[in-house]
């Protein structure tokens, strides 16, 4: 299990960096998307998988018993996931005010705020 | 309470967005309240050592915990009286169209997301606060959609994007490596791991996703492509407080948590904060926008915080925080003297402005000392900051970095004469009329707000300067508690 989702989420980044490395602004969006899923996933992995009970104190007990599911990880995930929802729908609607203002979609040609002469 | 009082504040405005006198007058009382609650903090903190609030009631290393010491005190200080003179000029350099979207509410949850990240004491909390930070200075950016608004915004949210996912990344693997997300925690649970090589790689991802955030040598492309897009007044309280707080994020990972295997990440960060420092000043030196040789003048300058962080001696990290000081006031009175050069030309571009210090030499004056200032002549705080962590570097024996200190200082003070001789000596044929009629066309009110600000910082920052002690005083006190980070670890954890 451990091995497979490592697997998933190299694959999430590869492809993540490939889309965000494209020259189209909508490719750049779901680049980003993907690499937060990657990054979600990792820190599901990192915080330790294991088939257990949920970490709830039985009724009369005092201690946990062993062994028990991390719950830490997926408050950090939940967080992590509400936050790039938030994100990404800016992103889109930032795009979307891109191509309605500057009539392109192609990365390349947004370069005037970096050029040294030409000043608005 | 800084947290709160930013919140509350925001959360009225939102109320109220529709009526632009309420809105700015409350939003300049909300950033006095959040002065003077940062006053009562630094107060407490010095008179009782490193204070903490556990959030929720959960003991430390469980729950989220607020931590104040001198250094994050200082810096809320800054940040409260930053967020103040801004507030007071945005009476004038903001428009009616951006104030009905409602500024001033994204402005005041940016105010709450700096003071967050600036006391929290749980990493991953750290991350929450820079999205805050993020979100908010996102929205300032693009509001009124100017074509290369829109433009700048593109790059500055990809970019920013990417580093949160890898200070998340970096996240989840520390989580993994030690189970716990405590800052202090972390720095007991490292220094106890033998696992060198991968605690490096750790904190190189937390490098790399400051380093984003605080523009610093290979990373710092979004800072001139994105800074000099939006009005004067955002770009003047981004540079006061975003890239800072991603320089204070740095200093206090480097300084607490990764303390194990100091010699790789050092010798990393040295050389990155020499070329920072080299590449900041060199754009600086080919642009002729009055705004985008500022904007390169802050890499040059997180470089030279980066420096103290390098060299890493109590004399050093004070020369750093003494820096910080320095830089977040300087450069905001340069901001709004741009500002205000802007008011009059209507243009930012330094061919076409000229003949400011024949026809309005006390605008000149507020310019000569803050640029010198931030070159570094003496007796201004420039000198003394560049003086202490210069030393520091000659103490410690680390002369390239100390040498390429000294020579970016003369290329500042380079590019600083070349605004100086374009904009306030050169003839360039503007119309003394129409400047003078655009000037003289301003409201009392409209004039008060504009030169209010940058008097009242230029006052402060000469106080520093004739009188640097207290200030130096409190700077080694935060250099001191940065060293010996066991009070720290201790006061947190309540050991």
């Amino acid at each position: 299990m451990y091995i497979l989702i490592s697997i998933v989420t190299g694959a999430l980044f590869a492809a993540g960096i490939f889309m965000i490395l494209r020259r189209s602004i909508v490719k750049l969006i779901i680049g980003l998307v993907l690499l937060s899923h990657a990054a979600n996933l990792l820190i599901f992995t990192a915080g330790r998988m294991s088939m257990s009970q949920p970490p709830i104190i039985k009724e009369g007990a005092i201690f946990l018993n062993e062994p028990y599911a991390d719950p830490l990880p997926q408050a950090l995930i939940l967080t992590a996931i509400v936050i790039s929802f938030g994100l990404t729908a800016f992103a889109i609607i930032l795009i979307k005010k891109t191509y309605l203002i500057n009539k392109t979609e192609d990365l390349d040609e947004l370069n005037t705020t970096d050029k040294i002469d030409k000043i608005g | 309470m800084p947290v709160i009082i930013p919140l509350l504040s925001a959360v009225v405005l939102i109320f109220f967005r529709k009526f632009r006198i309420f809105s700015k007058v409350f939003n300049l009382f909300g950033s006095l309240a959040l002065l003077t609650a940062a006053g009562f903090i630094f107060l407490f903190v010095d008179n009782e050592g490193i204070q903490t609030l556990s959030i929720g009631g959960w003991k430390a290393p469980f729950g989220i915990i607020f931590v104040a010491d001198t250094f994050s005190a200082i810096m809320i200080i800054i940040a409260g009286i930053m967020s103040s003179a801004a507030s007071i000029f945005f009476f004038a350099m903001v428009d009616k169209e951006r104030e009905k979207l409602g500024f001033y509410i994204f402005y005041q949850t940016m105010i709450m997301g700096v003071c967050g990240a600036l006391l929290t004491g749980d990493i991953f909390n750290l991350y929450v606060w820079f999205e805050v930070i993020l979100m908010s200075s996102f929205i300032l950016l693009v509001l009124g959609s100017e074509k290369k608004q829109i433009e700048g915004a593109v790059k500055y949210v990809a970019i920013n994007l990417i580093s949160s996912v890898i200070f998340l990344s970096a996240i989840g693997l520390l989580y993994g490596l030690n189970g716990t997300l405590n800052m202090a925690d972390l720095s007991v649970k490292i220094s106890a791991s033998k696992d060198t090589a991968l605690m490096n790689t750790v904190s190189m991802m937390f490098l790399v996703s400051f380093g984003i955030k605080s523009a610093i040598f290979p990373l710092f492309f979004w800072l001139p492509a994105s800074y000099h897009t939006p009005p004067v007044a955002v770009t003047a309280i981004f540079s006061a407080l975003l890239t800072k707080t991603g320089v204070y994020a740095i200093i206090r990972v480097f300084t607490l948590v990764f303390r194990q295997d100091m010699t790789f990440s050092l010798t990393v960060i040295l050389i990155l904060a020499g070329f920072t420092m080299v590449t900041g000043v060199l754009g600086a030196a080919a642009q002729m926008d009055f705004r985008r040789i500022l904007s390169f003048h802050i890499i040059s300058q997180i470089g030279y915080l980066l420096m103290g962080l390098g060299i890493l001696t109590e004399y050093s990290l004070t020369g750093s925080v003494f820096f910080m000081i320095h830089i977040i006031i300087t450069k905001t009175i340069l901001f709004f003297v741009s500002g205000i050069v802007y008011v009059a030309y209507g243009t930012y571009d330094l061919t076409k402005v000229g003949s400011i210090y024949k026809w309005f030499p006390f605008i000149g004056l507020l310019f000569l000392i803050s640029a010198g200032s931030l070159a570094g002549i003496p007796p201004f705080t420039g000198f003394w900051a560049k003086f202490f962590l210069i030393k520091a570097g000659f103490m410690g024996e680390f002369f390239v970095i100390s040498s390429v200190g000294l020579f970016v200082s003369i290329l500042t003070l380079y590019s600083m004469l070349k605004i100086w001789n374009e904009v306030f000596w050169t003839d360039t044929g503007c119309e003394f009329e129409v400047v003078n009629n655009n000037l003289k066309s301003k409201s009392k009110g409209f004039k008060f707000s504009m030169y209010f600000p940058v008097i009242f910082l230029l006052i402060v920052m000469l106080a520093i300067s004739f009188y640097p002690e207290p200030v130096y005083y409190y700077a080694e006190k935060a250099g001191k508690e940065l060293m010996n980070y066991t009070n720290y670890i201790n006061a947190v954890l309540r050991k």
